[in-house]
């Protein structure tokens, strides 16, 4: 208990309001700890003297490593299991195996380019859909974020400030952002309030498919953009100074110097951006299905979506369908990532 | 105001703004007013009457109509300015409306009855900050259930993921043990399978654990996040392993190091974390979404989204209710931001 008296009153110099508002909490958890090591202490002493100091550490990694594996490596391997076994139960046991099944009736296509002429269209609507938006919305999110973290990384007052303005959607609900939006956009909303001031018309933005895309992908960006700007801040940060001064004295302008120092040197912090924001973007759902949810028709349904109706909302549960859904997209997360790592790794021996 | 102009066009040395300035910051503060904007609408249209927010176009500050209460009148009467046909403008107050008629009175002389065209009459409004849409929508959207069930997920989850994950992360810092290597792969490994992937198996596994329909579901399958891990272990490593051995030759226990030394020791990061674990927890959508079905044990998230689906005409419950949602997770950025920007923008996570 000394140990951690002492240790906060070390800290006490250095009080900030972090360290205020969790100044009871802290007392509190010192009560507990000193509780929990006199009780746990009991157990463990025995303990250590059984399996020896470098064993105690599997008993630290236990917990975790418990909740791990029946909560995430378990449903990953069971997830095979229910891509090729049929039925709507949802008990293995109760599951026949059906081998290919599933996944032939995803693919029973005349051509997988149209989705009508799919036995199951709707997941190749979700595919195509989910494509392009990940196309567009992580083109668009990585020029907005670049952007806003150049202007950022200038000689600026209030930096700190602009830096938090944009980062705040970043912490909102996806509810809470598709509500705020749904609000604006409605038909007698603020945005064709300005829309008629200016002269125009109202537009359905929401009833209107090309509308309804649009601000699918500039709502996500919207909520997004402040974490991968920060990113890639931090990164235009760690770039040396003299570098730019180098380039000035062989007379670079700031277009040259952008090209020739910054982006080059940018490049293996904007491949994290990358590849999260596309790990991101193809997960699209939380953000759209309270926003449009999937609509109007499925000009947004999105393969999250697809694998929620089909295993959970609809009345008949597919879950060997969705199961199968999700296998399909979890091979193209993997395939994405592994590309991205190749030519990661190919660009830094050039 | 000059003042203003002054602190905001300073620069660092240079003398002068030159053009690129000028559009670094015309570029920031249309972003404030895009990032901000939408939140501060959401919150002025939240005060306003139903009346108000089918209002087209929109006024950014929430008016009432101002009433007054006559004697001989069970409730107050709505007040107008009334142009009189000599020209003249009398407030009088509206008795009833037939048709394209309305009976008014003079509040001071309520016996005598001027009847005058709709179209004479404009209504007198003030500003008024209303909160009857907070208080009906609290009592409609059982908004302390959902409210108290956000609060003992987040609280409880994010307890049990500093917990465990820094146990996990003590191990995987402090300790050569066989499996290590593994137990390290499988951590990055989980990084890359999101929920989503994941769905139909992972409720399998929470039915069969008896959680479905129950809290502890969406308590303790997010509590070992990988992030948590990571962020934890890469600072553990920083904490000089001489502490240790010295702490071991006094007789401590592995237990009471790990309580004593390591756990204060990694306060930053734990805080970091912790505000993390508070983000992702409030938030969560998809999963609580899928575990809980009975209405009693909605979060604030699940539980608003059923709201805005139910109620879709009654805006002004809905927008009083996503306040509310905003408010808790915004209190804590206006005061921690500082600690959760250089906590994304040192461990590039979210």
């Amino acid at each position: 208990m000394s140990l951690t008296t002492s240790e906060s009153q070390d800290h006490h110099s250095s009080t900030s309001i972090l360290e205020t508002i969790f100044a009871p909490v802290n007392r509190l958890l010192g009560a507990l700890v000193s509780g929990l090591i006199n009780v746990v202490d009991i157990v463990m002493h025995p303990l250590q003297a059984r399996l020896g100091v470098r064993g105690m550490a599997y008993v630290f990694v236990l917990p975790n490593l418990l909740i791990f594996g029946i909560f995430i490596m378990l449903p990953m391997l069971l997830n095979f299991y229910y891509a090729f076994t049929g039925g709507t139960n949802l008990f293995p046991q109760d599951r026949p195996f059906v081998g290919g099944q599933n996944l032939s009736t995803l693919f029973a296509c005349d051509s997988i380019f149209e989705p009508n002429t799919c036995r199951e269209d709707l997941f190749w609507r979700a595919a195509w859909n989910t494509l392009g938006y990940v196309v567009v919305q992580v083109g668009i999110l990585i020029l907005m974020s670049l952007i806003t973290a150049l202007a950022l990384n200038q000689r600026i007052a209030a930096r700190g400030f602009f830096r938090s303005v944009f980062f705040y959607p970043v912490l909102l609900s996806p509810v809470v952002v598709a509500l705020i939006w749904k609000w604006i956009l409605q038909q007698d909303g603020l945005l064709n309030a300005l829309i008629v001031s200016l002269g125009g018309e109202k537009i359905p933005f929401l009833v209107n498919a090309q509308w309804a895309q649009t601000w699918v992908i500039f709502i996500s960006v919207w909520a997004q953009m402040g974490f991968f700007t920060l990113i890639l801040l931090a990164g235009l940060q760690a770039i040396p100074h003299e570098f730019y001064e180098a380039a000035a004295i062989d007379g670079a302008n700031r277009w040259q110097s952008f090209k020739s120092v910054t982006l080059p040197l940018l490049m293996p912090t904007m491949f994290v951006v990358i590849i999260l924001s596309l790990i991101r973007a193809v997960q699209v759902f939380d953000q759209v299905f309270p926003f449009t949810g999937g609509g109007p028709g499925t000009t947004t349904l999105y393969m999250v979506q697809y694998i929620y109706q089909t295993g959970f909302a609809n009345q008949t549960k597919e879950y060997g369908l969705a199961a199968a859904a999700s296998l399909l997209m979890a091979l193209f997360l993997l395939a994405l990532t592994t590309l991205q790592l190749r030519a990661g790794r190919s660009s830094d021996i050039t | 105001m000059s003042f203003i102009g002054d602190y905001l066009t300073r620069t660092h040395g240079r003398k002068r703004l030159d053009r690129a300035d000028y559009l670094t910051y015309l570029y920031l503060i249309i972003g404030t007013v895009m990032m901000f904007g939408p939140v501060i609408w959401l919150v002025m249209s939240s005060f306003k009457t139903q009346a108000e927010l089918v209002r087209f176009p929109p006024r950014f500050l929430p008016y009432r109509q101002d009433t007054v209460s006559v004697a001989g009148y069970d409730d107050p009467l709505q007040l107008y300015n009334v142009t009189m046909d000599d020209g003249s403008v009398r407030q009088l107050a509206q008795v009833r409306r037939v048709g394209i008629e309305a009976q008014m009175i003079d509040p001071a002389a309520p016996d005598e009855i001027v009847r005058v065209n709709i179209n004479q009459r404009q209504p007198v409004e003030s500003i008024y900050f209303g909160f009857e849409n907070y208080v009906d929508g609290v009592e409609r959207f059982s908004f302390w259930t959902y409210f108290r069930n956000s609060i003992v997920v987040t609280a409880s989850a994010t307890l049990l993921t500093l917990f465990i994950n820094s146990m996990a992360a003590f191990a995987l810092s402090k300790y050569q043990f066989r499996g290590k290597d593994t137990v390290l792969m499988l951590t990055i490994g989980t990084l890359m399978v999101p929920l989503s992937v994941i769905l139909i198996p992972a409720f399998l596994v929470i039915t069969q654990v008896g959680w479905n329909n129950n809290l502890l579901g969406i308590i303790v399958p997010a509590a070992a996040t990988p992030t948590g891990v990571f962020l934890l272990r890469q600072y553990m490593l920083t904490i000089p392993d001489e502490l240790l051995d010295s702490a071991r030759i006094d007789g401590a226990s592995e237990w009471r190091i790990y309580l004593q030394i390591i756990l204060p020791l990694a306060r930053p990061a734990l805080a970091v974390l912790a505000i993390f674990s508070i983000m992702w927890r409030w938030n969560d959508f998809l999963w609580p979404l899928i575990v809980l079905s009975r209405n009693e044990l909605f979060t604030i998230q699940v539980g608003l989204n059923s709201f805005q689906g139910e109620l879709q005409t009654q805006w002004n419950l809905i927008l009083a209710m996503t306040v509310l949602t905003l408010l808790p997770i915004t209190l804590v950025f206006a005061f921690l931001q500082k600690y959760i920007t250089t906590g994304i923008a040192t461990t590039g996570m979210k």
